[in-house]
């Protein structure tokens, strides 16, 4: 397991949906759903702290492998996690990634968080926050309305992310004290 | 450190003229903003102005930019009913409306809307942290009732 103490949030996002939590947890766990919002990729958990998790491509090759850290349904969902689907991602530390999922009024507040145990530089955390609100704005809107949110997918992260992810590999700063 | 700022980005099944007209038509504003109404001509110098149900005004501001159905900057926003907001000074809220390309044989489309709500001073924290907990709710439900007609919550 790892050591979440080390983690630091660094992306942020909250959206507030119009469904119950059960609901929200369903769309965050279930791979028949997380496929309309999540760029295609099917999530695999096995639900359990300690537990395995995925997100697929559509053709079946692995795009994020990571760990459950917290699984308690229908409140809080949190998973470490590693791109292994993309060239040079794969070398660098996991991320965690939390959702947190609390009724507020009618609808149901979702927070993800995604925290790294390294000072992570500003372009690389720029995939993040070009991705997460595509991704948010999917699920809520597959949950309100049935349908899913035509998000142009082809876009991908900003040029400069990828450039920093190799820089960061090149020079592994998380290694330094 | 720069000035403090606050940016949010959500997309919506709808179409920037109809996005543009949910951001400044008072009736439908009072639907998503928790029955805020804001008084303003949206032109370009004119005074901005949101207001709670019971006619206080929470909030002034002025347009500094006005081109619709792309971009919208509210500027000297400055709250008015909170002491410790109000201290933390000015602010200025950029809004920005793209459409996102269509998917490839579905003929449908989605919109962005960024949102920047920036200080305009190092002082204006406070006010960066409160408007930080303000725009997800307002533009979740803006969202919603664009999308399914109705909001996700009313307070």
């Amino acid at each position: 397991m790892i050591d979440t103490a080390k983690f630091k949030p660094k992306t942020i996002y909250v959206t507030y949906i119009a469904a119950t939590p059960e609901k929200v947890w369903q769309a965050l766990t279930d791979p028949a759903f997380t496929t309309h919002y999540f760029f295609g990729f099917a999530v695999d958990v096995e639900p359990k702290q300690g537990g395995r998790f995925h997100l697929f491509w559509p053709d079946g090759r692995v795009h994020v492998t990571g760990e459950v850290v917290d699984w308690s349904p229908p409140r809080r969902f949190s998973c470490s996690w590693l791109v292994e689907g993309m060239k040079d991602f794969g070398e660098l530390p996991q991320c965690l990634v939390t959702y947190d999922i609390e009724p507020s009024g009618e609808a149901v507040k979702l927070t993800m968080t995604e925290s790294h145990s390294w000072d992570v530089p500003r372009d690389i955390l720029k995939g993040g926050e070009s991705g997460w609100p595509k991704i948010l704005s999917g699920l809520k809107s597959m949950l309100e309305t049935g349908k899913p949110l035509a998000v142009d997918t082809k876009e991908g992260p900003p040029p400069e992310f990828m450039a920093a992810v190799k820089k960061a590999v090149a020079e592994k700063p998380w290694l330094k004290r | 450190m720069g000035k403090p700022k606050f940016v949010y980005v959500t997309y919506i099944r709808t179409t920037p003229e109809k996005l543009w007209a949910a951001l400044t038509d008072p009736r439908t504003i009072r639907k998503y903003w928790f029955g805020m109404t804001v008084e303003c001509d949206w032109k370009p110098g004119s005074p901005w102005r949101l207001k709670f149900e019971d006619g206080r005004t929470a909030d002034t501001g002025e347009i500094l930019e006005a081109d619709p159905p792309k971009r919208l900057v509210i500027g000297k926003w400055h709250n008015q009913f909170k002491p410790e907001l109000n201290a933390a000074g000015m602010s200025r809220c950029t809004m920005e409306i793209e459409m996102v390309d269509y998917y490839p044989g579905f003929g449908r489309k989605a919109v962005k809307l960024m949102i920047t709500h920036e200080a305009e001073s190092e002082q204006g924290a406070p006010l960066i942290e409160a408007v930080s907990g303000g725009w997800p709710k307002v533009l979740s439900n803006l969202k919603s009732l664009l999308e399914t007609g109705d909001v996700a919550f009313k307070r």
